[in-house]
């Protein structure tokens, strides 16, 4: 990406020399951003497979941590991480179609819905620290009143796994506002919208890590 | 259906209703499982896979429109399908060896 010659005048887009066509450019970079999220895929899948174990061993415990979460703030966060992944397809699809106002229009709702997120998650880790409910070791059981010694381990797969998503939403905003920028200098038109789509890839796996973990977190537990 | 032929000018560009059919769907299917998550007791030990259920098709619904891989090469196809089976690799062996351990109790 580094080596992008962003002088498009015009519609023609100056691919690197080391590719045969913009198109070769642009097929490249995709299959990259594919392998980048098999790395995704497994990062998380480890958590999920770590979760998934120690749920069945000890179901009633997990149970107790779910029902210590507010689901409706796990709702609204899947709605608006939803809504923000169909912004950001708008985004690229308004490139697409040459309308760049439109675009730079979608790509600012998908980075004001990741800021909506990331403010329902600090409302809701506020909320948990307030009550104590800290991971692994740190949660006084005692203090907390829990049903189960280990509800820290709950705790500790809670943190972790939206903790590390938080992370990727707010990367992901910081990559959109990068696309946004360059929308707005006027990078892209039909023929090149390499990093928007890229970018794009990259937010919707963040959304469809959330959408397992609203349910494994908040609703079964 | 795969537009990714080098030669091949002009990327697949999804119809804007389509996205916003997905995009309905996924919203259904959130309330969907807002919903069967009110009738946990009724459902039993199958809250948990319903649950899964409805999340796995609404990340299908996300992989083949909004990250277009309906309309991605067969290289990417491969290379995304590899992630998830190796996951289920990952699942499968860390299972196998947490189920098949045996509780032996010291005599000493």
């Amino acid at each position: 990406m580094s080596t992008d010659s962003h002088s498009a005048h015009g519609h023609e887009h100056h691919y690197a020399h080391h590719f045969r066509s913009a198109e070769h450019e642009y097929l490249t970079s995709k299959e990259g951003i594919w392998l980048f999220m098999v790395t995704e895929i497994l990062m998380f899948g480890g958590l999920f497979v770590g979760y998934s174990i120690f749920h069945n061993i000890y179901p009633e415990m997990f149970a107790e941590g779910a029902k210590s979460l507010d689901w409706k703030m796990g709702f609204i966060n899947t709605l608006v991480l939803i809504f923000s992944s169909l912004t950001m397809a708008l985004g690229i699809f308004f490139l697409q179609k040459n309308q760049p106002k439109k675009a730079a229009m979608s790509l600012a709702i998908t980075i004001l819905c990741g800021a909506i997120f990331m403010v329902i998650k600090y409302l809701e880790y506020t909320h948990k620290f307030h009550l104590g409910l800290f991971p692994g070791r740190y949660l006084d059981v005692a203090k907390v009143g829990a049903e189960h010694a280990n509800l820290g381990m709950y705790f500790g797969f809670y943190y972790c796994m939206t903790g590390l998503h938080g992370i990727h939403v707010l990367l992901g905003m910081c990559l959109i506002s990068w696309c946004l920028f360059r929308t707005i200098r006027g990078d892209f038109n039909p023929n090149y919208y390499t990093a928007v789509e890229g970018v794009g890839i990259f937010w919707h796996i963040v959304d469809l890590i959330w959408i397992f973990l609203f349910p494994l977190l908040y609703l079964v537990g | 259906m795969v537009h990714s032929h080098e030669d091949s000018q002009g990327h697949h560009i999804t119809p804007f209703v389509v996205y916003l059919k997905v995009a309905g769907a996924l919203f259904l299917l959130t309330f969907l499982t807002v919903i069967a998550h009110h009738f946990n007791q009724q459902l039993g030990v199958l809250a948990a896979p319903v649950a899964f259920m409805i999340a796995t098709i609404k990340a299908i619904l996300v992989i083949l429109w909004f990250m277009h891989l309906k309309y991605d090469s067969v290289t990417n196809r491969v290379i995304f399908g590899a992630g998830f089976f190796f996951l289920a690799l990952l699942l499968a062996f860390s299972g196998l060896d947490i189920w098949t351990r045996v509780v032996e109790y010291s005599t000493l």
